[in-house]
């Protein structure tokens, strides 16, 4: 069976500006696809492509075996979109809202309910959605992007502009949404979101994917040091010097830090001397993948 | 169709109710011009009647001086020597009435379609002739005659306010409503949200259309129902139903002006503006606001390239001045074609998106 999306040498040039320079990946049922990228790289407009909202200049997309543009209305029904800003109906309650987008898939309002249910804006449900607060009004976006059951759902950086906790929330809905098995494409500039939800990703930058695979792999593929910190004065900065040869060791009065490619002989000497007060482990991240990839700092 | 149209209805529709602004500008705000016209205004009658006099009619030519001031007041006398021109003057409704003298009697050509008007230049002249023949009577007069003005119904400004003021309030809420359903749902993403959604675009149209409708409708009964009330005293004429299908036709025409304005602005305050610019103007040199006969002739002749003039007209003319429903059809021909063009043009100009 042919993956869910197909995505083969896409171009789209706006006047001079290539926003998507060649674009070509797949993604399988099931799967949790994330598309990172600073902003302006060209994640909004691939995916907006991919969607059937615009008009590629060159490339082929499928969706489901079937082409999205021109506009498909028999794929429509069987995905689910999330746009980066919330579009509501002016002046409806939440319910309103979701009752609405259900019935222009021809779903009845009790489903609609169980959506606001399941989100967790039941209590909600008689305010206003303009009334609703940043994490609320992306559980609604999300929730009528969902009411109609996708099989495919694009969700364009969903938890931008969320606080925290609203971001950990959120999270937790969209590993439930991928767990009963939608396939979920995802774009966000947060590097720790598309690490800890999405079994696969594809960095972009300047309208091309520069490296596409599971996020632990790309990160381990960088064979990248490990940064250990301490308190300072846990252990004398001469002494880390001298046990730890090939580690670079730099203490600026808070902290000290040791950065080496061999940790675990480092933490079991510093257990041995009881120096672990205060110990953190940062392993490379997607952020360190992201500055080898484009040779600069990561711009979110 | 079906289920993406009734609910999209619904959305406009509470969208609609639940804006305050949307509902003072497009109901209240008129009714109170109707209130404030119509009840502060209402001992004041219509405009002087134009009459054409065809050849030397002496009656009126041999009006002692005084009494011609007092003449001067009810009646506006145009001479004209080709009797078949004034006669088809009078029929298009330019004249209330043509008089002519033949030997000793005196005609007049009069139109039933403004039975108020033919009725006060009969009136009058009636009076002139009854004058007349007292001042050559050898017998001296026996009875004198004295008129006392109760009320005069039929000469109430109420009967000419209500269908321009109707007129006004049906092109500002028809545009205003396009026009701002198109802006935010465009900016607000909605188009395009229902673009991926089933729907088809004849159910986003024909739910909009619908919304408009329903509103206008709603306009004219509350209008109607205000302007009747004794107070006002609105006397609607056995003809009135056919407004209906003229206020259909005419919100279509201004939904069109909305769509066109709709679709060329970005924000919803341009949106705004544009549709003030066009209906406020529009309405001034339509006769919405105080009948045309009193402008300059090329004000009359450019009012008519205005749908709102063809609105009012027709209002008029089914609603107080009687005529007959068949005597609407050239203005709802007009108002029709005025909405297929703009509607094809706004088509063409049509986003789904901002970029």
């Amino acid at each position: 069976m042919a993956s869910t999306i197909v995505v083969q040498g896409l171009h789209k040039a706006y006047g001079e500006v290539k926003a998507v320079d060649g674009v070509s990946f797949e993604v399988e049922a099931g799967e949790f696809f994330g598309i990172l990228g600073p902003n302006g790289a060209g994640k909004t407009t691939t995916l907006e492509i991919v969607e059937g909202l615009r008009k590629a200049d060159a490339g082929e997309v499928r969706l489901l075996g079937q082409a999205p543009w021109p506009r498909n209305a028999a794929l429509l029904p069987r995905i689910g979109v999330q746009q980066q800003a919330s579009s509501f109906f002016e002046r409806l309650t939440a319910r309103e809202q979701i009752r609405t987008f259900a019935s222009l898939y021809g779903v009845g309002s009790k489903k609609a309910d169980d959506m606001l249910e399941l989100v967790g804006l039941a209590d909600k449900a008689e305010v206003r959605a303009e009334k609703l607060s940043g994490g609320q009004m992306q559980r609604l976006s999300i929730a009528c992007a969902l009411v109609h059951d996708p099989e495919l759902v694009f969700l364009d950086e969903p938890t931008a502009a969320l606080d925290p906790q609203a971001r950990r929330n959120l999270w937790d809905l969209l590993r439930a949404i991928n767990t009963q098995g939608r396939t979920i494409v995802l774009t966000t500039h947060y590097m720790d979101e598309a690490e800890i939800l999405c079994d696969r990703v594809a960095i972009m930058d300047h309208g091309r994917i520069l490296q596409s695979g599971p996020p632990a792999e790309l990160v381990r593929g960088l064979d990248s040091a490990t940064r250990i910190t301490i308190e300072t004065g846990a252990i004398a900065v001469d002494e880390a010097r001298r046990l730890f040869q090939g580690a670079e060791v730099d203490d600026d009065g808070v902290s000290l830090t040791l950065v080496t490619r061999t940790p675990a002989p480092v933490l079991a000497s510093l257990a041995e001397r009881n120096a672990l007060r205060g110990l953190s482990v940062r392993g490379a991240t997607l952020e360190d993948v992201f500055l080898n990839l484009t040779g600069r700092e990561y711009r979110a | 169709m079906s289920s993406g149209f009734i609910s999209l209805s619904r959305a406009m529709l509470l969208g609609f109710v639940r804006d305050r602004a949307a509902l003072f500008f497009t109901i209240l705000f008129p009714l109170m011009f109707l209130i404030v016209f119509g009840g502060l205004m209402k001992n004041q009658g219509v405009s002087r009647s134009k009459v054409i006099e065809v050849g030397p009619v002496a009656v009126i030519d041999q009006v002692p001086a005084e009494a011609k001031a007092d003449l001067d007041k009810v009646l506006e006398v145009t001479k004209m020597t080709d009797r078949q021109m004034a006669v088809d003057a009078v029929r298009k409704g330019d004249y209330a009435a043509a008089v002519e003298q033949q030997g000793d009697t005196v005609v007049v050509h009069y139109s039933a379609a403004d039975q108020v008007r033919s009725g006060t230049v009969r009136g009058v002249l009636a009076s002139l002739v009854q004058q007349a023949n007292i001042a050559v009577s050898p017998i001296p007069a026996r009875f004198e005659f004295q008129a006392q003005q109760v009320e005069d119904k039929s000469l109430k400004t109420i009967q000419f306010v209500t269908p321009g003021l109707l007129g006004w309030a049906l092109a500002t809420g028809a545009t205003f409503g396009a026009a701002m359903t198109l802006v935010t749902w465009r900016e607000k993403r909605i188009l395009r949200r229902l673009r991926l959604s089933p729907v088809s675009t004849v159910s986003v149209i024909g739910a909009r259309v619908g919304v408009s409708v329903g509103i206008a409708l709603a306009q004219t009964a509350i209008f109607l129902a205000v302007a009747t009330l004794p107070y006002f005293g609105l006397q609607l004429s056995s003809y009135w139903w056919m407004s209906i299908p003229v206020i259909l036709v005419g919100t279509l025409a201004f939904l069109s002006i909305g769509l066109l304005a709709g679709a060329w602005a970005k924000t919803q305050e341009t949106a705004n503006m544009i549709a003030q610019l066009v209906v406020l103007p529009m309405a001034f040199l339509s006769g919405s606001f105080f009948p045309l006969d009193i402008t300059p002739k090329w004000v009359q002749t450019l009012a008519e390239i205005f749908p709102l003039r063809h609105l009012n007209q027709a209002l008029l003319d089914v609603m107080v001045r009687g005529k007959g429903p068949e005597s609407v059809l050239p203005e709802l021909g007009i108002l029709a074609g005025f909405a297929i063009v703009v509607s094809l043009v706004a088509a063409r100009l049509f986003r789904w998106d901002e970029v």
